[in-house]
């Protein structure tokens, strides 16, 4: 029988391989940050143990740092210790590292494939969810935990149990004006926040074909919000053309090699996936986020939902609390809702493409009056190319904020948070209670659909400017 | 790692589904650079609530905590582990886990029981009608036994193995250095090195 593609790359990687025992699995690129390091490193010191493959090893400073005044010391005392031990931690093992204010410096899960690291068929793990971001490429990428984080440093392994396969089949093109992320909010929302639990998800079909590997990356992305620890998409042309000349890429011989290889990471027509969900691309619409997990979204032109209609008493149950907590009143027409805050950016929606599209729909409007617009890319390669394009003029000009390079109000580790029941419209992957700041309220959108809300100051669409 | 075999103990009822990492450590606190000293730090938005189940004197000193399905999704912050083995609990009883927060809990040290809803509903009347019930947990057997009931719940053999003679993955792992070694010469030419 045939293999799917995440059944080859494990296949590819399986060091050790025992009866009633995980698969220890080689693991080629290991990417770290400051926040779920530095007790790895204490352990690697506690036993005496080095860092086994440095060269397989980068770090990179994302979650903590300030996204203005960078070339001052970070405020927050806290967030600047962190920073540090992960300097002095790379310092003293030898880990590369791409710090504030390096123009390599960005977003963990931005940085890599902009580098030319990520490619297809590897095997890729960082201390962080958002790292089934490479699965983009075909590459096989998952978060982990801290003890995970000093396996992985200590030994290039990792002992895993395989996971189940599924395929998510996105048949027909995505209309006008509808994106990536539309489409993988809507996916989230029909299979669940626990749909791809235990899965190795495979995006698949017309629409996804169609997209770039941005609009790809954003789809993978998000895969861990329907619980799957990665997705794949299965390399092709446009991967190739996207990595062909990055700095880290294989070149002459090595490229063709590496060439030939991935052109064989591909399911197998014999292949069975464990699980199938197919998706009609032609029927999705900008899509947003109503409550307080990414599955409790619907299409912008729907309303907030009455928690009375779902039929599960746990969903209900859940929606009434969502609603509370979000100040929302069922009913009421999504387009309605006010924001004071709109936030582009994250590991999710902040590359070039993402301001690019963004920026066209700000050109020549102006943010809401009473509503402040962060503009923060995922790294200072993201930074500078939107500079040379004077996507930062149309920004500033609009009235938004155009800042410096990290996960900023992603989350809320650094100094950009949402204040108390103050209400964003963000382009991050995650609506949770407090994810941006205690008592905020997070509505998950599209960039196109974050400009155009900076603009009407309530939900809306390009399609509903004048 | 400390052995886990069996635990009697009390319980805390959390009614919630998909609560998920931020709740069980808002980001905030993982700036520390410590493993352990998160007490304070357990659902800590919630904890300002009086009438929030771990607030109550009745519950001080338990050891279970049992919630609703999907526990633990959303961010691979292992800090949610220790937060919980900080509190005090070494054992989580849900009907489904995320697997990245299941995945942390073998390598710490908590015990993930699966059982079925109908019996998470049963431990929450039981320990809300009497929060001193004790709740037998037996990771030799797996059972789950309070109130006259036995359930049985589901561990993966191999973390269960582990958590019983409280070993260490790299330990183990460096046991297969020569395998190591042996994979990492076959590699191919063109994998990309990050330095």
């Amino acid at each position: 029988m045939g293999r799917t593609l995440a059944e080859k790359v494990w296949d590819h990687h399986v060091v050790r391989s025992a009866p009633g025992e995980p698969d220890l699995l080689y693991i080629d690129l290991h990417l770290i940050h400051e926040v779920t390091s530095p007790q790895a490193f204490d352990g690697l010191r506690a036993a005496g143990r080095q860092v086994r493959r440095p060269d397989l090893t980068l770090a990179t400073e994302d979650h903590n740092v300030p996204t203005i005044d960078i070339d001052k010391p970070i405020a927050d005392p806290v967030s600047r210790a962190q920073v540090d031990a992960l300097r002095a931690n790379a310092e003293e093992f030898g880990v590369p590292i791409h710090s504030l204010g390096s123009t390599e410096q960005g977003i963990v899960h931005v940085v890599g494939p902009q580098l030319g690291l990520t490619h297809p068929g590897m095997t890729i793990v960082c201390g962080d969810s958002h790292t089934s971001t490479h699965g983009a490429f075909g590459a096989l990428a998952f978060g982990i935990g801290t003890s995970e984080v000093e396996h992985v440093l200590a030994t290039q392994t990792l002992p895993l149990k395989p996971f189940k396969t599924m395929a998510i089949t996105v048949e027909g093109q995505l209309p006008e004006g509808v994106t990536a992320k539309d489409l993988i909010l809507a996916v989230i929302a029909k299979i669940g926040t626990g749909g791809g639990q235990g899965y190795v998800l495979e995006y698949r079909g017309e629409a996804i074909r169609a997209l770039s590997m941005e609009g790809r990356m954003t789809i993978c992305n998000m895969s861990i919000e329907a619980g799957a620890r990665a997705g794949m998409i299965a390399p092709d042309e446009t991967t190739f053309a996207y990595i062909e000349g990055r700095p880290m890429a294989p070149e002459g011989k090595l490229w063709a090699d590496a060439v030939a290889h991935w052109r064989t990471l591909v399911t197998d027509d014999d292949a069975e996936f464990d699980a199938e969900v197919v998706v009609d691309a032609s029927a999705l619409s900008p899509f947003v986020t109503w409550g307080t997990n990414p599955g409790q979204g619907v299409p912008l032109s729907a309303s907030v939902p009455d928690p009375e209609e779902f039929t599960d008493t746990a969903q209900q149950a859940a929606a009434r609390k969502a609603l509370d907590y979000m100040g929302l009143t069922a009913g009421t027409p999504m387009r309605e809702i006010s924001v004071d805050t709109v936030f582009l950016g994250s590991c999710t929606n902040g590359r070039i493409e993402d301001l690019r599209s963004a920026a066209e729909v700000l050109r020549g409007r102006r943010v809401a009056d009473g509503v402040r617009m962060l503009v923060v890319p995922g790294s200072v390669r993201v930074r500078l190319a939107a500079m040379a394009e004077g996507l930062d003029r149309v920004f500033i000009d609009a009235g938004a904020e155009w800042r410096e390079a990290g996960c900023s109000m992603c989350l809320a580790m650094n100094a950009d948070t949402l204040a108390h029941q103050e209400r964003s419209a963000s382009t991050s992957n995650r609506n949770f209670e407090g994810r941006q700041g205690p008592g905020g309220r997070t509505h998950l959108v599209s960039p196109q659909v974050a400009a155009a809300t900076a603009v009407r100051g309530t939900l809306g669409s390009p399609a509903d400017l004048i | 790692m400390e052995a886990f075999t069996v635990l009697t103990g009390t319980a805390v009822p959390l009614r919630e589904s998909n609560v998920d990492t931020d709740q069980i450590i808002p980001a905030v606190y993982l700036k520390r650079i410590t493993r352990t000293g998160y007490e304070d730090a357990l659902f800590a938005a919630w904890r300002g609530d009086p009438e929030f189940a771990l607030n109550h004197p009745a519950r001080a000193g338990a050891t279970i905590l049992v919630a609703g399905p999907d526990f633990g999704t959303g961010s691979s912050r292992e800090h949610a582990v220790w937060a919980l083995l900080d509190h005090g609990f070494r054992v989580v009883i849900s009907s489904r886990f995320a697997d990245i927060f299941r995945g942390n809990s073998g390598k710490g040290g908590l015990v993930t029981a699966v059982v079925d809803q109908d019996v998470v509903e049963q431990l929450w009347t039981a320990t809300e009608s009497d929060p001193s019930t004790p709740i037998t947990v037996d990771l030799v057997d797996r059972t789950v036994s309070f109130a006259g009931v036995v359930a049985p719940f589901e561990i993966d053999d191999y973390v269960r193995w582990r958590l019983l003679e409280g070993l260490d993955d790299v330990g183990l792992t460096l046991q297969s250095a020569h395998l190591i070694e042996g994979f990492e010469q076959a590699r191919p030419e063109f994998t990309p090195r990050t330095a």
